[in-house]
């Protein structure tokens, strides 16, 4: 019995975005789809366990839902004729032509194309895309993702429901988005991916275990984009990104839950396969010659994921490939981590020049990374007076509590110095 | 699908506009215009005067407030609008986006309410 419930959750899982995908289509309705396949996974719950698994779940739980989706437009076809008179509203995104019998559905592979243009429509705020590409895709439940972003589950679900209210009213269309408009809706996608990805592993605060999942679920959002779009080299890139990142994950938190800067983690915690991975994906991405924001930071972190020790790493390269980032991406945070990887070279005062320069604008002023890695220079250039205020002010930016123990700890340090230095050799103004 | 695409923008800087430059966005809309007419797809706009000739009104317990301006003082005015067809909300987007004041202002699109429609359907 645990048995067939594992498999059935597993196959949900996997099966989810498909399965509502091709719903979706037929029957015009978000919610329709999703209550056929919920009766679906009941009925799979209440057979599977006594009758023994099927050979084919996938197949089995799709031929379910098709047929509850039926039975479903069958009911409110009954009903929106009774009330034909009445002024209905009606719950569909499109009038419904004809019905399909379930011998005659067909999973275009397109259909999960069109599922995630349409939840992240640029029409949609990005809280909306986001939980809606969990729910629907990803098969996350309400609580679930609820959970995950530390939103009450009311407010969530309330996101969900206005989300599918507005793609019905407004008629966001369900479909792959015309020529002209595509990469700029890829780009959407593929934003909303990473976000998902960030919010898993940079924690700004939650449940550990939640957290993994978001990335995972990222990881396998990527790869459904990679396989439906295998000509668009951002894919690949988006997705070794995403597995060099996670490839880290054991040696990023210390036995003590302290995070572990990349330079001091522990190289044989890394997950090699991820990592041969995401660097066979790179080079794919790169060989179809369209070079893109999330190809060169993969292509950065492989770098970094190829050196055997910290002191290995290829600097100088990276620094390239940070060049080539700045000019298709101007952000302030690129800017600022070309100055990180040039201080590493050992240019520490240049890269504290270049990394004032980022913040010309005071754009990574509220930016915590920023205070640290700018107090990370000042203490290796001995200014333990400006490391130390950096230090607090990057303390002040953050909630994460394993990034403020790793402050505190550098904090400790440069106070510490600063200490004996005073004593020692430096009279102190204050 | 129809949709409502409100014009905003800021009215002091369109009064400002010299008469060349308001002659050459009139000519633009009026392209515009025609080729959504060529199309069927245009319901109807017109522009509005500005909201120095706003009225607002208001019924309080059966009681009239007739008060002077539009309802919201905000930075962009209301200041006309398309009623378009299009088959979904790209394609008004779309067209949204070809409204010569989308590149000062901003054009809200709205979903109109199709009852009468689906009574009929």
């Amino acid at each position: 019995m645990t048995q067939a419930s594992d498999t059935l959750e597993k196959v949900f899982r996997e099966e989810h975005g498909r399965i509502i995908a091709t719903l979706i289509r037929i029957s015009g309705s978000f919610d329709l789809a999703e209550e056929a396949l919920q009766e679906a996974l009941v009925s799979a719950a209440a057979h599977w366990p006594r009758e023994g698994e099927p050979r084919n779940p996938g197949a089995w739980l799709t031929t379910t839902a098709h047929r509850k989706l039926l039975d479903a437009v069958r009911r409110e076809q009954t009903r929106t004729n009774k009330q034909a008179e009445l002024e209905y509203e009606s719950e569909r995104l499109h009038p419904f032509d004809e019905l399909i019998l379930p011998e005659d559905v067909v999973e275009y592979p397109d259909d999960r194309l069109r599922l995630i243009f349409t939840c992240c429509h640029p029409s949609l705020s990005q809280e909306a895309q986001v939980a809606l590409t969990l729910r629907t895709l990803g098969g996350l439940t309400t609580v679930e993702i609820a959970r995950a972003f530390l939103v009450p589950e009311p407010t969530m679900a309330q996101r969900l429901v206005r989300a599918k209210s507005k793609i019905r009213l407004a008629r966001i269309p369900y479909a792959v988005p015309s020529s002209d408009l595509l990469s700029e809706r890829l780009a959407a996608v593929q934003a909303v991916t990473y976000l998902i990805f960030n919010e898993g592993y940079a924690a700004t605060s939650g449940d550990a275990l939640v957290r993994t999942d978001l990335c995972a679920e990222a990881i396998r959002l990527a790869r459904v984009l990679c396989e439906l779009m295998p000509n668009e080299p951002e894919n690949y890139g988006l997705l070794a990104l995403m597995l060099l990142q996670d490839s880290r994950r054991a040696a990023r938190i210390s036995d003590r839950g302290e995070l572990v800067i990349l330079e001091e983690q522990d190289r044989s915690k890394w997950d090699r396969k991820k990592i041969a991975e995401g660097i066979r994906l790179v080079e794919h991405a790169l060989s179809l010659r369209r070079v893109g924001n999330y190809q060169i930071q993969a292509a950065i972190a492989a770098v970094h994921a190829e050196a055997e020790t910290a002191k290995e790493t290829d600097w100088p390269q990276i620094v390239a490939l940070y060049r080539e980032l700045i000019r298709i991406n101007s952000s302030p945070i690129v800017a600022l981590n070309h100055a990180v990887a040039v201080a590493m070279t050992g240019e520490v005062t240049k890269g504290l020049a270049l990394m004032d320069q980022a913040n010309a604008n005071r754009k990574l002023e509220h930016y915590y990374l920023y205070h640290a890695s700018r107090a990370d220079l000042l203490r290796r250039l001995h200014h333990q007076d400006e490391a130390a205020s950096a230090y607090r002010r990057a303390l002040a930016l953050t909630s994460n509590q394993i990034e403020q123990q790793y402050l505190r700890r550098r904090l400790r340090e440069v106070v510490e110095k600063n200490g004996s230095g005073q004593k020692n050799t430096l009279p102190e103004s204050s | 699908m129809k949709y409502l695409m409100l014009i905003y923008q800021d009215e002091k800087q369109f009064a400002a506009l010299t008469e060349p430059e308001r002659q050459k966005l009139y000519s633009e809309y009026g392209q515009l215009r025609q080729d959504l007419t060529a199309k069927g797809q245009f319901i109807g706009g017109s522009q509005l005067h500005p909201t120095a000739t706003a009225s607002s009104v208001r019924v309080r317990n059966g009681k009239e407030l007739i008060t002077d301006g539009p309802f919201a003082e905000t930075h962009e005015q209301l200041g006309g609008y398309f009623l378009i067809e299009a088959k979904d909300l790209d394609e008004a987007l779309g067209i949204a986006a070809r409204i010569p004041s989308a590149r000062e202002g901003t054009i809200e699109v709205r979903p109109i309410v199709e009852r009468t429609a689906q009574a009929a359907a």
